[in-house]
C-alpha cells in the first residue's frame, strides 16, 4: 500500500499529506533553515570562522558579534555555520553509507535465507555494543580524522539499519505479486530491483531520517572526545570541546554549537516523526 | 520458566563468542605498528619491543587469538598500559561511582519517563500532551554531554547550588553523594526520559482503547484503579523491553558524562584510555560493558516472560 503511495510520484498525494503534517513541516523548516546556512556559509558570514580579532575576544552575543566571539576573537556566528558543513556533511555520508550498504544487506538477508543467519548473527553482535561506545573504540582503533567518524558510524548503523530493511523484506517476499512474478520467470535480481525494494523504502527511508539524527549527535561526541576532526577545521563537537575550557568567563562558547545542534537534530526527529506517520501507518500507534 | 532462562542463557553464548572477536577484532585495525602508536613518539626502540612483547604482539595472529581467548575464559581481560594494572581489576574498582549515578539516573527516567507518558496519553491531543511530547522530543534531541555543560554553567558557575565535578561514594556521605552525582545523573537521564515517555504514551494510548478498560470504567472503578491497575498491567510489556536500551544509552553516556563532570568512574577510566591509546584497556571496557548490557537484555527477557506468559510458551523471545 505504501509503495502504491509512493509510485504516485511525489507530488502526488504522499507530498500534500506531508505538507500537511505540522510536525514534518516544523521539522523540515527547522532543518532545511540549517541546511541552507550551512550551503549559504560564504554569504551569510561577514567574516571567515578563523579570522582573529585578539581585541574583540569574548565578546558576548550582541551587536557586534551575533554569538559572540570566542578567546581569539573569532566571530562564533561564523564557526558556527561553517562548522554546520563538516557536521551535515559526516551525516549525509553516513546516511549514504546506510543506504547504500543497508540495502544491500538487508535485501540479501532477507531473501537468501541462507544468508539470513550468519548476517543477523553478525548484526547482533554489532548490536550488543550500544552504539556510541562502539563508534568510539572503532574511531579510536583507526586514529582521529574525519573519514575515521564517517567510518565508526557507518558501521554502528548500518546492522541496524539492514535489520529494518530485512524485516520488510521477509513480509513482502511471501506476497501474491512477488510470487506471481516469480512464476512469470523473473530472476532474483529483477524480483528484488523491480519487487521488494520499492515495496520496502517507508520504513528505509524514516530510518535512515532518525540515523541523520544519530550521527550528527555522535559526531559531536566523537570529536568532544578528540577522535574527529582537526581543531582547525571545526565541527559542532570540536566548538563545544573548545568552548569547554571557557566555561566559566563565556558560556556561549559552549552554548552555541550545542544549540545549532539541536536545532538540526530536533528537525530532523520531527522529520521523521512526520515521515512515519505518513509514509508507513502501520508503525504509527502514536497518532491513532 | 526455570528452562526458558537456561535456554536463553545457552543462546547467548555464541554471541558472546562472536562480541569478544569483534573486540578482538579492534585492536588489529590500528593503522601501522599498535606498538608504536601506543609508545608515542618520544618511546625508544627498547621500549616499543616491551610494549610489542608484552602483549604478544610478536606473536602469529592465531597464537594471539587463542591467547586471547584463553585470557578471556580465566577472566583475564588483559593488562592497561598505562595503569600497569589488570584492565578487569581497574573496572570493578571504579564501577560503584558509574553503577550508583546509573541506577540514580535510571530512577529519575523511571519516574519522570513514565510520568510524563501516562499523562500525555490521558490527556491526548490537548496542550499537555502537545507540551509533554515537545519536551520528551528535546529530550531525544539534546546531546547529554553539553546539557551536563549547560547545567554546569547553570547551577555551578551562576547559581553555586552544586559542585563542577568530582565525585563523593554514598557510603562517605550521602548528602554529598547527592550533590555530585545529581547534575551527572541528570543529564544523562533527560535522553532516556524522552525515550521512555515516547513509548509510555503510545502503548497507553493502545490500552485505553481496548474493551477491558471501557467495562473496568462501565463498572464504576475509580479513573486511579483503571489507569493504574487495568491498563498499567499492559503498558509494562512494552515498558520492560525499553530498559535494555535505556542501560545501553547509559552506559554509552557515562563515558562522555563522566569525562564532563570528573567522575572517577568506568566511563572517565574509558574516555582516559581513548585518549592515551591505552588499546588493552579500551578492548577490555568494550568488552567488559557490551557482556554486561548482554546480562541486562537476558534479565530483561526474563522479565519479559515473566509478564507475558505467552513469550515463555511460545519459545523464541523476540
Amino acid at each position: 500500500m505504501t509503495a502504491l503511495v509512493l509510485r504516485q510520484g511525489l507530488l502526488g498525494p504522499t507530498a500534500r499529506r506531508l505538507l500537511r503534517h505540522p510536525s514534518f513541516v516544523l521539522g523540515a523548516v527547522l532543518f532545511g533553515t540549517v541546511v541552507v546556512l550551512a550551503l549559504a556559509a560564504p554569504w551569510v558570514t561577514e567574516v571567515g570562522p578563523n579570522r582573529m580579532a585578539v581585541r574583540l575576544r569574548f565578546q558576548p552575543p550582541g551587536e557586534m558579534f551575533l554569538l559572540g566571539s570566542d578567546n581569539l576573537g573569532r566571530s562564533m556566528w561564523s564557526r558556527v555555520v561553517w562548522g554546520a558543513r563538516l557536521s551535515l556533511l559526516i551525516g549525509a555520508w553516513v546516511v549514504a553509507l546506510n543506504a547504500v550498504f543497508g540495502i544491500l544487506l538487508g535485501l540479501l538477508a532477507g531473501y537468501f535465507p541462507r544468508l539470513d543467519g550468519p548476517l543477523m548473527r553478525l548484526a547482533d553482535a554489532l548490536m550488543a555494543f550500544p552504539a556510541v561506545l562502539l563508534a568510539i573504540g572503532i574511531a579510536a582503533a583507526l586514529g582521529p580524522s574525519v573519514t575515521t567518524v564517517i567510518i565508526a558510524l557507518a558501521v554502528v548503523y548500518i546492522p541496524r539499519t539492514a535489520r529494518i530493511l530485512r524485516a520488510s523484506v521477509l513480509v513482502v517476499r511471501e506476497l501474491d505479486f512477488v510470487q506471481a512474478a516469480r512464476a512469470a520467470g523473473a530472476t532474483d535480481g529483477r524480483i528484488l530491483r523491480r519487487h521488494i525494494l520499492p515495496n520496502c523504502m517507508a520504513p528505509l527511508i524514516v530510518q535512515l531520517s532518525f540515523v541523520f539524527a544519530y550521527a550528527i549527535l555522535s559526531e559531536a561526541v566523537l570529536s568532544f572526545l578528540g577522535l574527529g576532526a582537526a581543531p582547525t577545521e571545526p565541527s559542532w563537537g570540536i566548538l563545544i570541546a573548545e568552548g569547554r575550557s571557557y566555561i566559566r568567563e563565556a558560556w556561549w562558547l559552549t552554548f552555541m554549537p550545542g544549540a545549532a545542534i539541536a536545532v538540526a537534530v530536533l528537525g530532523l526527529n520531527l522529520l521523521g516523526d512526520g515521515l512515519r506517520d505518513v509514509l508507513d501507518p502501520r508503525l504509527t500507534v502514536e497518532r491513532t | 520458566m526455570a528452562a526458558y532462562a537456561l535456554r536463553r542463557l545457552l543462546q547467548s553464548i555464541p554471541l558472546l563468542l562472536l562480541v569478544s572477536l569483534i573486540a578482538f577484532g579492534l585492536m588489529k585495525l590500528v593503522p601501522g605498528d599498535p606498538a608504536m602508536v601506543m609508545g608515542g613518539p618520544n618511546a625508544t626502540a627498547d621500549e616499543i619491543d616491551a610494549i610489542r612483547r608484552n602483549l604478544g604482539l610478536d606473536r602469529p595472529f592465531w597464537v594471539q587469538l587463542g591467547a586471547f581467548y584463553w585470557n578471556l575464559a580465566q577472566g583475564d581481560l588483559g593488562r592497561s598500559l598505562l595503569l600497569g594494572q589488570p584492565v578487569g581489576a581497574a573496572i570493578v574498582e571504579r564501577l560503584p561511582a558509574t553503577i550508583s549515578i546509573a541506577l540514580y539516573s535510571m530512577g529519575l527516567t523511571l519516574v519522570f519517563g513514565l510520568s510524563i507518558g501516562i499523562v500525555a496519553a490521558l490527556r491526548h491531543n490537548t496542550i499537555v500532551d502537545q507540551a509533554a511530547m515537545v519536551i520528551a522530543l528535546l529530550g531525544v534531541s539534546l546531546p547529554n554531554f553539553w546539557v551536563g555543560l549547560v547545567l554546569i554553567v547553570l547551577f555551578s558557575v551562576q547559581l553555586g547550588w552544586l559542585p563542577t565535578g568530582g565525585y563523593v561514594a554514598f557510603g562517605d556521605d550521602p548528602v554529598g553523594w547527592l550533590r555530585s552525582a545529581t547534575l551527572p545523573a541528570v543529564s544523562l537521564a533527560l535522553l532516556q526520559i524522552g525515550l521512555l515517555a515516547r513509548i509510555t504514551r503510545s502503548a497507553m494510548l493502545e490500552v485505553l482503547r481496548q474493551d477491558y478498560i471501557r467495562t473496568a470504567r462501565a463498572k464504576g472503578l475509580s479513573e486511579w484503579k483503571v489507569v493504574g491497575k487495568h491498563a498499567f498491567a499492559n503498558v509494562r510489556i512494552p515498558v520492560v523491553t525499553v530498559i535494555g536500551l535505556i542501560f545501553s544509552v547509559l552506559l554509552s553516556g557515562s563515558v562522555i558524562v563522566e569525562t564532563v563532570f570528573s567522575v572517577p568512574g568506568m566511563g572517565a577510566l574509558l574516555g582516559n584510555a581513548i585518549l592515551r591509546r591505552d588499546y588493552p584497556l579500551i578492548q577490555g571496557g568494550l568488552l567488559f560493558v557490551a557482556a554486561a548490557l548482554m546480562l541486562i537484555n537476558l534479565l530483561v527477557d526474563i522479565l519479559y516472560a515473566w509478564c507475558d506468559p505467552r513469550v515463555r510458551i511460545g519459545g523464541d523471545a523476540r
